[in-house]
């Protein structure tokens, strides 16, 4: 299954991917018309800034996840096949227990509605909108094992490239 | 938005070039389009602050983030502020146009700019009783004055109705100097000065004015009086006017100062033998964007394409030289230019390009320079490589050269007879249709679809800089598209014997609309505000672009945008431009991408104009 990956080091924190995040869960699916509507789209991918770092944040969907564990109406569920975990927006009742035990804190609200708010990983879209705007490639879309292993070739890279200019000293 | 190449342009020639492009892995401004998507939504909302080293600082426009700066801006304040820079870059750059004009004119009253002679003594006459100045020189000193001016008024200003002229000092936007309504902008944006949005915009207007009555009118007429006032003169437009066994010098960018030495320089008779000598059988210069207008305008001299076909140009492996002044001029060309034979050569003190041959010009030495310049592109000939040649055989006969004057000449020397067609309605009104291209449209599709609705609907409409190029090349300004317009603006044209869309110029030619609307205004005994016309930038993108819609509104005409000005993240400052407007100077502006809704807003507002005249 393709996942959303982070590179720490390319973020800009231009928050692209926020803005990307709450069109595509709009009603118009349009920036210049999203602005206008109410309830106000909601992102579900954050920027945070941490030890002078900027991190996005997005759900991990999570294998048994305990956002999932503590819903009590049965609002939170995770696919079985796909892993994806998404809520039910008739079920939720807002009562917050999934934002308490999310380890990431990506579980919003509607500045309008109480309903809780996360990822769905954008299901009518082949690449997640958080993941098609981004302007540094800070955000991947790939399975766990293509991740990896493009890290491994730019770790690679690197490691032959000091190699070399050692050498030539 | 593109992602088929058909759909990146309407233009045949265009398309023909852009799939061989295509083909060549030559890149082109649409190719960098798609690598921008998507686009900052910042940006595009103008809620990104950038004006102090707190920042840069952004508004969350769907409120769950910040919704203040650093300083306390709100999403108003930012957008208001990012609104009138835009406005200054603009006003500056036609202004400063105006002004190197100014000094030409000046250098050439004073007898020290040779290559330049009067051309229009009665224009001059004129602008000197307007002045009310004895001499020349008295004249050069005085329009010069106007830039550097601490209090107004700005003497063209004063060619607008006294109504206007009133409304304006009522609201204390008559602008004073041209220099110092920039400047003050500069000023008022700066962290933690005016933090008003009304009152910033009030500002805005007030520097737009002092661009479309002070900096581009001075151009305009300057030009006039040293190049020629036009007059109705047939041409050709598009690429296949570059020609396969001939030197090819493009003339692109704004300024007719350098580009008329050329155009005299390629007519000399020893650079013709040069050229010959060569292996060419002649020289030919075509025009592209407005130094394009500029020539064609007053000589006739084809013109190549408009904004987007830049780079299509140097693709066809044509063209021995491309050469260029100021605005709108693209620096992908150098690295394109190294592609080919072509020399991209940069002229003016103030623009200088990566991978460009910087040919300098200045007034004092114009002709020489141009000759330089002339001969480094004939000897450039041999280095043409026959393999990458591909001129696409497309191009259209275009009547162009309607000035003011012009245009009075045709109606038989008065304004009478347009008065008494838009009094027997069979002209409905008139539509101003100006702007830029932009690969967020595609390519003429805006322009075109926009214009002929118009005409068919008997809305006579007048056009400058890349929409005129746009209209030429689909033969609209050809008399015989008088059968593409309603029975009424038909009868008018076949009469006339003129195209139902006039040519008026290149871009800071708009003030030659001002002009005429001023003068139709002051025949009917009306403000601006109360005429039966409209405005239109279909495809606009540039700054000067929003300098032209904040003058034209401020001027008191509806003005309609066909692509989104980055002022939506305030709803305020959005409501004030499309709604507010209206009650402080009697125009506003509406966005709408779509050609034919735009046609009919400005049909309607036509419509609603004639019905407030009681025609």
């Amino acid at each position: 299954m393709k996942e959303v990956f982070v590179r720490l080091d390319r973020c800009m924190g231009c928050k692209s991917c926020e803005m990307a995040c709450a069109v595509e869960h709009s009603v118009s699916k349009s920036l210049f018309n999203a602005v206008c509507e109410r309830p106000s789209p909601v992102r579900r991918v954050y920027v945070e800034m941490a030890e002078g770092q900027k991190v996005p944040l997005v759900c991990r969907h999570c294998e048994d996840a305990p956002c999932v564990a503590v819903c009590r109406t049965g609002a939170m569920s995770q696919d079985p096949i796909t892993g994806i975990v998404d809520r039910d927006e008739e079920r939720c009742v807002g009562c917050w227990m999934c934002a308490m035990i999310c380890p990431y804190g990506v579980i919003g609200r509607h500045k309008e509605v109480r309903i809780a708010v996360k990822c769905d990983r954008c299901r009518d879209l082949d690449v997640p909108a958080c993941v098609r705007a981004c302007p540094t490639g800070t955000l991947i879309y790939a399975t766990q094992g293509e991740f990896v292993e493009m890290m491994r070739r730019e770790a690679a890279a690197k490691i032959a490239r000091g190699a070399k200019s050692l050498a030539k000293a | 938005m593109v992602k088929d190449v058909q759909d990146r342009s309407i233009d045949p020639a265009s398309l023909e070039m852009l799939a061989l492009a295509g083909k060549a892995g030559i890149e082109t401004a649409w190719d960098r389009f798609e690598r921008q998507q998507p686009q900052c939504g910042f940006g595009e909302l103008g809620l990104c602050c950038r004006n102090c080293n707190m920042g840069p600082c952004r508004i969350d426009p769907f409120g769950e983030g910040p919704s203040k700066g650093v300083c306390g801006a709100t999403a108003d304040i930012i957008v208001a502020r990012n609104l009138l820079r835009s406005i200054a870059a603009g006003a500056a750059a036609h202004s400063d146009h105006g002004r190197g004009v100014a000094h030409t004119f000046r250098l050439m009253s004073e007898g020290r700019a040779p290559s330049y002679q009067v051309k229009d003594k009665a224009k001059l006459e004129r602008l000197m009783k307007e002045y009310n100045v004895e001499s020349q020189i008295a004249l050069a000193e005085a329009i010069m004055a106007e830039f550097g001016k601490q209090e107004g008024p700005i003497q063209f200003t004063r060619r607008a109705p006294a109504k206007r002229i009133e409304l304006w000092r009522k609201l204390g936007i008559d602008p004073r100097g041209i220099d110092r309504e920039i400047v003050e902008i500069m000023h008022r944006t700066h962290m933690g000065v005016d933090n008003d949005y009304v009152h910033l915009i009030l500002q805005g207007l007030r520097a737009s004015l002092a661009d479309g009555w002070g900096g581009s009118m001075i151009a305009t007429e300057l030009q006039d009086v040293m190049f020629g006032t036009p007059s109705p003169t047939f041409s050709e437009a598009n690429l296949g006017v570059l020609e396969p066994n001939k030197i090819n010098i493009i003339i692109h960018g704004h300024e007719p100062l350098l580009s008329e030495m050329i155009v005299a320089a390629a007519s000399d008779p020893e650079m013709v033998e040069l050229a010959k000598k060569q292996g060419a059988v002649g020289i030919n210069v075509s025009g592209m964007c407005c130094t394009g207008n500029e020539v064609l305008m007053r000589h006739g001299v084809p013109v190549a394409g408009n904004f987007l076909q830049q780079e299509l140009a140097v693709a066809t492996g044509a063209v021995e030289a491309m050469v260029v002044d100021i605005q709108c001029i693209m620096p992908a060309l150098g690295t394109l230019a190294g592609c080919f034979h072509t020399k991209f050569i940069s002229t003016s003190p103030k623009a200088k390009f990566p991978g460009a041959t910087h040919m300098e010009f200045h007034e004092e030495t114009a002709l020489e320079t141009a000759k330089e310049i002339v001969k480094t592109a004939i000897l450039n000939y041999q280095n043409r490589n026959p393999s990458k040649l591909h001129i696409p055989d497309i191009k259209t006969k275009c009547m162009v050269g309607f000035s003011v004057e012009a245009i009075v000449g045709a109606l038989g020397g008065t304004l009478d007879p347009l008065l008494g067609a838009i009094k027997s309605g069979a002209i409905r009104g008139i539509g101003a249709v100006v702007g830029c291209n932009n690969p967020k449209v595609q390519h003429d599709f805006g322009h075109l679809n926009l214009v002929k609705e118009l005409i068919k609907n008997n809305v006579l409409v007048v056009t400058t800089g890349c929409n005129a190029l746009a209209c030429a090349k689909a033969g609209l300004l050809l008399p015989e598209a008088a059968d593409l317009a309603g029975d009424g603006l038909k009868g008018v044209c076949k009469a006339l014997g003129v195209p139902p869309v006039l040519h008026m110029g290149s871009c800071v030619d708009i003030s030659r609309i001002l002009v005429a609307a001023a003068a139709i205004a002051n025949a009917l005994g009306v403000d601006i505000s109360d005429l039966p016309a409209a405005g239109a930038a279909p495809e606009w993108m540039s700054e000067k672009a929003v300098s032209i819609g904040a003058y034209v509104v401020g001027s008191g005409v509806f003005t309609v945008l066909g692509t989104v000005p980055p002022v939506l993240g305030s709803q305020a400052v959005a409501e004030l431009l499309t709604a507010g407007a209206k009650g402080v100077v009697g125009a506003s502006f509406a966005v709408e991408p779509d050609p034919f809704k735009a046609a009919s807003l400005m049909i309607e507002h036509i419509d609603s104009q004639r019905r407030k005249l009681g025609l």
